[in-house]
């Protein structure tokens, strides 16, 4: 009745907004950084080397690069007004799109304009609602959002695990055959990560690529960290192994760690890139890249392919500190020897997690303390599906000297001792 | 009744000494509705949005004729797909790989009719290359197809000086003028472009801490926190506040952004009709009378998701009759102000502004600065304990990279440049030239006899074309004329609305908003766009004299 609905609605309340969010919230003071996150870096006032800094091929404070991006602020000025369909493409969106293309050795490439937005939007081009997609555990988080907004079937398999992968793929198949009409149009997806952010590992591409023409699935490859770093050119994980491009569906990186710029690119065949122009939310519905940062990723590209031999630099100095890292008391560092970004973890957890991360921001704050900037690995506790362990994050970059990465490593070790006994 | 201005079976009842909140408003008095204009200030929006709903419906023959057109082109797409599978008519298309030809397809057939068969043949209206600022005027790149828009060719040339009414450049701060830059290349030196890493790891610099600073002091909260890109503020944000056992009342017409925000954060998303009050009160009545579906729990929140302009309608929200619901029902407000912020408002600070209320009325402010300031990027901004909420627990914040530094200087000298900050009156004038532009246009455009949509003060215009033929007619002889349009036809507007939007901008000058009112008048006898059955006369005052009455 009437009377009843008025009180109803004068009776309801709701919760808060935003819960209230205590003050000493580890992610509330964050490291407020004066100056450019170059290689030495100004940290809350204290100067440090930079290990924290996606900054692999030291690329964010090059001349060259800078040139580039102020000859293209004084031709086109700074944001580009409009999404790419309405005036937003620009002749430099489409010369770097050719360039990565080239570089990538692949037929067509496609820009976004957020490095996130990449392949958050190009997931669900592609794979609807009934499709299947296998994806490894340790996939970061925009991968997880862009396989939520496709609503697939979504399959976890085992970090890098290749049998449980095929055991799932072999429990599709039998599902399959009871409902073979079915089977004929639902799409299947393998999404694996070069690099994995969360673990430094490597995925195992020749063998993904025999389950793929076992099975019938296609490939989407995440080429955030590898981009710029594996390969004998920096063209990534299917260099390294030595795989031919084109048996890899889609590969998609961002622009933000290795090419120091903004945003992010998907590269493959025409057939597969191109229904993006369409269909990928990030790029239809947003506006497009600056042009600055389209030109300084050009640059940047240019001295990737005039030196080649930066590449196996940084894998030296990878190993390097790989091996220094080792035997350090109450840490284990996770990551293969040639990746840019490792994790150290602590051997044994005091119990929580929080006190886990209140003892790495210790250690993290003495090394900072004595002029080696680190970082922790953040996540989002409640909202990942597989969260990794609280871990410190060591970044190296081809600037580093090795000075610095064995003072760097032993800063560690110190720091290791003072804190955990 | 505590409210100054109650909510009523969807009408709003005001006490006429209350007048602070409100420039003009509605007043119903035995069932007559009519505008009432205070203190000679006509911001009479409220009393013209009904005037303006009248011009949504065609003529009928109009009606009947798009939908032949669409029937026409859907036959000869069957007829060319059939000529195609059986190999009499050559295939453009990319195809699969030999080694995959037995994969489960990629795409099905008929997702991709309406692209190969109607937009492939228009397809030279979009994805314009143009080379240079995309100020008031730009440099177009001239592209030739050889194959009926299957492949593109650039001949080398540009068509220099096209006017532009594409571009979202509402305050004209796409510019190339070396004293308006110097900042931005003076910190493009100190920082370079690129910052990677994410907020709360190694990536927030003191110039994102300046630029939040600044926007909260612009828009009058407490706190801002700013985004690298402008879609992925909502749809990283909204996830953040509202999960599952929430409820999302969300606008017919909101953007896709919106959309995805609300769908992946997991909460229930209800619709209602487009800038329709009663439909929201309605669904806002049930929702909280009947709680959540099958449990019939009550909701834990009720979050309200609108915008300030929408694009592709130019429609402003009814701010004040929202705030007044949302107090009552004790709802959450979200207004997403992508192409309001700068662009409506006295002194460009958005529809907040615009209807004269209080920013603490709207609970979560977001924008985006790439209309209005020239730059990329988003914001939100708003009570402190949101913010620092946000700071924690947005997904942008864990795993995207922060803004890049020129870019947010571009946007730090816009808002001080607009807020006056920099000494001179520039940014007002910009507003106010905008406002002028907006008037001019859209009053010569009624005058002509076109169908626009949406709000007089909105600088984004809708001019509806109807039929799927005029699109692409009517791109492709403007660009002739040098002016570059938009057109927009279906999937993004409903199938018979298709239509051409104008985005004036500040920047334009008199002569050129001529240039284009003139070439619109040729082209518009010329395809017969004139559709509309009430031209509005030059002299509003002789025919409105029967909307003054007395009133008690």
């Amino acid at each position: 009745s009437l009377q009843e609905k008025e009180e109803l609605i004068e009776e309801w309340q709701p919760e808060p907004l935003v819960p209230p969010v205590s003050k000493d919230h580890p992610a509330l003071n964050y490291n407020i950084v004066s100056g450019p996150p170059t290689h030495k870096i100004t940290v809350n006032g204290k100067e440090c080397i930079n290990f924290a800094s996606f900054n692999f091929l030291g690329l964010l404070d090059n001349e060259k690069v800078k040139n580039a991006a102020q000859a293209s602020l004084k031709k086109y000025g700074v944001g580009t007004c409009g999404p790419r369909g309405f005036y937003g493409t620009f002749d430099v969106h489409l010369e770097l799109e050719e360039r990565l293309a080239k570089f990538m050795r692949t037929e067509e490439a496609i820009i976004y304009s957020y490095g996130f937005a990449t392949i958050a939007s190009a997931i669900p081009a592609y794979s609807k609602r009934g499709d299947i997609v296998f994806v490894d555990e340790a996939a970061c988080f925009a991968i997880q959002k862009g396989l939520q907004a496709s609503r697939s079937n979504i399959k976890l398999f085992k970090h890098n695990d290749m049998t449980h992968l095929e055991q799932l793929l072999k429990e599709q198949e039998a599902e399959d055959q009871k409902n073979p009409r079915k089977a004929r149009v639902t799409r299947r997806f393998i999404v694996v990560e070069g690099l994995y952010m969360n673990t430094g590992d490597i995925c195992p591409l020749p063998e993904l690529i025999k389950l793929k023409y076992k099975y019938k699935v296609r490939i989407f490859l995440e080429e955030s960290l590898s981009f710029g770093v594996l390969g004998e050119h920096g063209r990534g994980i299917t260099e390294h192994f030595g795989v031919n491009i084109d048996d890899i569906d889609l590969i998609s990186a961002n622009m933000e760690n290795s090419l120091a710029s903004i945003g992010g690119f998907c590269c493959g065949r025409s057939f597969v890139i191109d229904h993006q122009r369409l269909s990928g939310q990030g790029y239809c519905f947003s506006a497009s890249l600056p042009p600055l940062l389209a030109a300084a990723a050009i640059e940047a590209l240019n001295i990737m392919e005039d030196n080649p031999d930066v590449f196996q630099t940084l894998q030296e100095k990878c190993k390097r500190i790989h091996r220094a890292l080792q035997g350090i008391s109450g840490f284990k560092v996770v990551g293969e020897p040639f990746s840019p970004a490792l994790h150290l973890q602590l051997e044994e957890s005091c119990g929580s997690r929080e006190n886990d991360v209140k003892l790495l921001k210790r250690v993290v704050d003495y090394c900072m303390n004595n002029g080696i900037a680190l970082t922790q690995a953040r996540y989002l506790e409640k909202e990942e599906k597989c969260l990794p362990p609280p871990s410190i994050r060591v970044v190296i970059t081809v600037e580093q000297t090795e000075q610095e990465l064995d003072r760097a490593a032993s800063l560690i070790k110190e720091a290791a001792q003072s804190v955990l006994n | 009744m505590a409210n100054p201005s109650a909510v009523c079976n969807g009408h709003l009842h005001y006490h006429h000494k209350q007048n602070n909140l409100l420039k003009s408003g509605i007043s119903k008095k035995n069932g007559v509705t009519k505008g009432i204009k205070k203190n000679g200030v006509s911001n009479g929006s409220l009393s013209k949005k009904a005037f303006i709903e009248h011009f949504e419906q065609a003529p009928m023959y109009v009606a009947v004729l798009t939908f032949v057109g669409f029937g026409v082109g859907t036959i000869f797409g069957y007829l060319r797909d059939f000529m195609r599978a059986w190999g009499l008519e050559k295939r453009n298309i990319a195809t699969e790989r030999e080694q995959q030809k037995d994969f489960v397809p990629l795409y099905q057939d008929f997702e991709n009719f309406y692209t190969r068969n109607l937009y492939m043949r228009i397809r030279d209206n979009w994805n314009r290359p143009i080379c240079s600022v995309p100020g008031p005027q730009f440099d177009l790149m001239e592209r030739v197809t050889d194959d009926y828009n299957w492949t593109f060719r650039f001949t080398g040339r540009t068509i220099k000086n096209v006017i532009n009414m594409g571009s979202y450049n509402y305050l004209g701060f796409a510019e190339t003028d070396a004293n308006a830059l110097k900042t931005v290349a003076k910190e493009l030196e100190k920082y370079g472009t690129g910052i990677c890493s994410t907020r709360q790891e190694m990536g927030t610099l003191d110039k994102h801490i300046e630029l939040e600073k600044l926007v909260a002091r612009f828009l009058g909260v407490e706190d801002a926190m700013v985004f690298g890109m402008g879609f992925a503020t909502n749809s990283m944000n909204i996830p953040a506040l509202v999960g599952k056992g929430c409820l999302i009342l969300s606008d017919e017409l909101n953007h896709t952004s919106l959309v995805l925000g609300a769908r992946l954060s997991g909460a229930t998303i209800r619709i209602f009709k487009h800038n329709n009050i009663q439909s929201l009160e309605s669904l806002l009545k049930d929702a909280i009378i009947y709680g959540q579906p099958r449990s019939r729990r009550a909701w834990r929140k009720i979050i309200i998701l609108v915008e300030g302009i929408y694009s592709m309608e130019g429609s402003i929200v009814r701010l004040p009759e929202i705030v007044s619901l949302k107090r009552k029902y004790k709802a959450y407000l979200y207004l997403d102000e992508a192409h309001s912020i700068g662009a409506v408002g006295a002194t460009g600070r958005g529809v907040v502004e615009y209807f004269g209320m209080n920013p603490d009325d709207v609970d979560v402010l977001m924008g985006t600065f790439t209309k209005s300031f020239g730059a990329a990027g988003g914001y939100i901004a708003g009570k402190k304990d949101l913010v620092d909420f946000l700071r924690t627990h947005s997904h942008s914040a864990v795993y995207a990279t922060s803004m890049c530094p020129p870019v947010a200087e571009q946007i730090i000298r816009a808002m001080k440049c607009l807020m006056g900050l920099d000494g001179t009156t520039q940014g007002l004038q910009r507003v106010q030239k905008l406002g002028k532009n907006t008037r001019y246009f859209r009053r010569r455009l009624h005058e002509m006899g076109f169908i626009i949509y949406g709000n007089d003060d909105s600088p984004v215009v809708p001019l509806l074309l109807f039929m799927p033929g005029k699109i692409g007619a009517f791109a492709r002889r403007m660009l002739e004329k040098n002016i570059g349009v938009v057109v927009v036809g279906f999937p993004a507007t409903p199938i018979t609305e298709s239509r051409a939007r104008f985005c004036v901008s500040a920047a334009h000058t008199r002569e050129m908003l001529d240039t284009v009112l003139n070439a619109l008048d040729e082209l518009g006898d010329f395809l017969q766009l004139k559709y509309s059955r009430y031209s509005k006369s030059a002299h509003p005052e002789l025919y409105e004299e029967t909307r003054f009455e007395l009133d008690d």
